[in-house]
This record gives C-alpha cells, sequence and structure tokens, in this order.
C-alpha cells in the first residue's frame, strides 16, 4: 500500500515537472509548478515530515507560486519568440539530463551502504512537528534567527526594487501643515449690513 | 518496502529534468526561475530522505532553513524581474546584454 502511494506520488511529480519545463504557456507551467509541490509534499508525508510537507504546501503553493502566478499574468510576455530555438536544444538537454540522472543512479546502487539503511521507527512518539520545535528552538535558535533576517532583508530588497518614486502621486507636506498659524487660515470680518 | 534509493532516484530524476528545463528553456527567465525552484525541491528530498532513514531530525531542520532561503531568493528574483520588464521591456535572457564590456 504505501509503495503504490510512493509509485503515484513520484509518477505525478515526474510527470508535472517534466510539464513544467515543456509547457508552451508560462501560466500553464506554474499551476504544474504547483501540481509537482503538492505531489511532492506527499511524498514527504510519506517519510514522517508531516510538518514540512504542509509548510511546503502553505508557504510554497499558496504564497511563492501566487506571486509566480501574479508576476506571469503581469508581464505581457511574447512567448513565441521566447521559444525559438526550443527544440535545437532538446538533445542537449536530454543528454545533459541522462548523464547526470545516470551517474548519480549508477552511484547510489554501487554504493552498497546506502541500501544497508533500514527505516527504524522512532521509540519517542512525539510527533514530528514538536521534535522539529524541540531542536529548532534550542540547538538551531540562532540560524533561526538568521533566517528571520534574511527574510526581513528579503522583503525590504523586493519593496524597495518595485518602489517607484512619488512621480504621480499627491503628497501633503506635514511640515507646511504644522507650521500654519490662525493667520494663515481664519480671517475676521466685520459683519456691518444690518447694524 | 521503500527503500533509500528509490527516494533519492526521484530526486536525481527531478534534478536531471530541472537541468534539462534550464538548457531548453534558456531564453525565457520566468521558467529559469522556476527550474531553480525544482533544482532546490529535488534537494530538500534528498534531505528528507536521509533523515529518515537515519533516524535523524537534523536534515529536516536543514530543509526549513533551505525553503526560507528559497522563498527570499523567488521574492527578490521576480522583484528584479518586474523591474527588467518595466525597463527594458524584455524578459529574454540574450537581450540582456546592458552589462557586456
Amino acid at each position: 500500500m504505501e509503495k503504490l502511494v510512493f509509485y503515484a506520488f513520484a509518477a505525478l511529480l515526474i510527470t508535472a515537472s517534466l510539464m513544467v519545463i515543456t509547457a508552451r504557456n508560462p501560466v500553464r507551467a506554474v499551476l504544474f509548478l504547483v501540481l509537482a509541490f503538492v505531489s511532492c509534499s506527499g511524498l514527504w508525508i510519506l517519510l514522517r515530515a508531516e510538518f514540512l510537507g504542509m509548510i511546503l504546501v502553505l508557504v510554497y503553493v499558496g504564497a511563492v507560486m501566487v506571486l509566480f502566478l501574479f508576476v506571469v499574468m503581469m508581464l505581457n510576455i511574447n512567448t513565441a519568440e521566447l521559444r525559438e530555438g526550443f527544440t535545437r536544444y532538446v538533445p542537449l538537454a536530454v543528454i545533459a539530463a541522462l548523464l547526470i540522472v545516470g551517474q548519480l543512479v549508477w552511484v547510489f546502487t554501487e554504493e552498497s551502504q546506502l541500501n544497508s539503511h533500514v527505516a527504524r521507527e522512532t521509540a519517542n512518539d512525539i510527533s514530528n512537528t514538536a521534535a522539529l520545535g524541540q531542536v529548532l528552538y534550542t540547538e538551531y535558535v540562532f540560524a533561526f534567527e538568521i533566517a528571520a533576517v534574511i527574510l526581513l532583508v528579503a522583503m525590504i530588497a523586493a519593496v524597495s526594487l518595485t518602489l517607484r518614486g512619488s512621480r504621480n502621486r499627491k503628497n501633503q507636506t506635514v511640515s507646511n501643515q504644522v507650521k500654519v498659524t490662525k493667520a494663515d487660515r481664519l480671517k475676521i470680518i466685520r459683519d456691518e449690513g444690518k447694524a | 518496502m521503500i527503500t533509500l534509493i528509490d527516494f533519492l532516484i526521484v530526486a536525481a530524476v527531478l534534478f536531471g529534468i530541472s537541468i534539462a528545463g534550464i538548457i531548453i528553456n534558456r531564453k525565457n527567465m520566468i521558467v529559469l526561475l522556476m527550474c531553480i525552484e525544482l533544482m532546490l525541491l529535488a534537494v530538500n528530498i534528498n534531505f528528507i530522505a536521509f533523515s529518515y532513514f537515519m533516524n535523524d531530525i537534523a536534515g529536516q531542520v536543514f530543509v526549513f532553513f533551505i525553503l526560507t532561503v528559497a522563498a527570499a531568493e523567488a521574492a527578490i528574483g521576480l522583484a528584479i524581474l518586474v523591474v527588467l520588464f518595466r525597463e527594458s521591456g524584455t524578459i529574454n535572457v540574450e537581450e540582456l546584454n546592458a552589462l557586456k564590456g
């Protein structure tokens, strides 16, 4: 049963990633990337990494992929021009991919040490999230804080890169508003009409 | 019974596919960024598989940090892409030669 689930998710992952690199329309490529991430999170949950599987769906599919989708839809891209010479490089790409995959698979099957690792059920019956939290906030707390700083830097960088100046915006100058006196705004006139 | 090698082979195939994607889509910058995301995913599968089969939680902590850095990288990369498109009107990598000497 577990093997069946593994092969289903693995096949879905490979097919989706193949569609990502061959899709004609960038929007479809992003949607297939979402499918690849979701099936990969299935694989991770199969490996008892539930927390990271959920993070992958929430953060990656929910935030990063939506960002991709926004950018793809915002830019008006001429896909035909970008795809010229596509078929010319397919043989090279296939050769490069086969070389790397072949080398890796050869190493994995030759290395007998890899076969000796059998999954042991953990003795302590705490959940994966609790186990991760126990080391994340003690042993890796410094790295965790650096990760927070990296996210802050990324946020500021993204905002400052895409920020357009105040070219077409009507701003109020606060200093002028503060400096204003009563005489500037209020004029007292005597009403002499009927007196 | 699923073995460690099964997961390693899936990750290797995914890595190979993303390398092929970088070669055949070398003009379209958005697809290049997506291929980088797929590569990072393949690496993360390796980390989690080793973490499970060697019974060590440290691999999952590493995946956590890789995901953080990958999210930051995607955000900055897409911001640069938007600015680039606004300035030059294209995301074709071959036309971006403003830095040539």
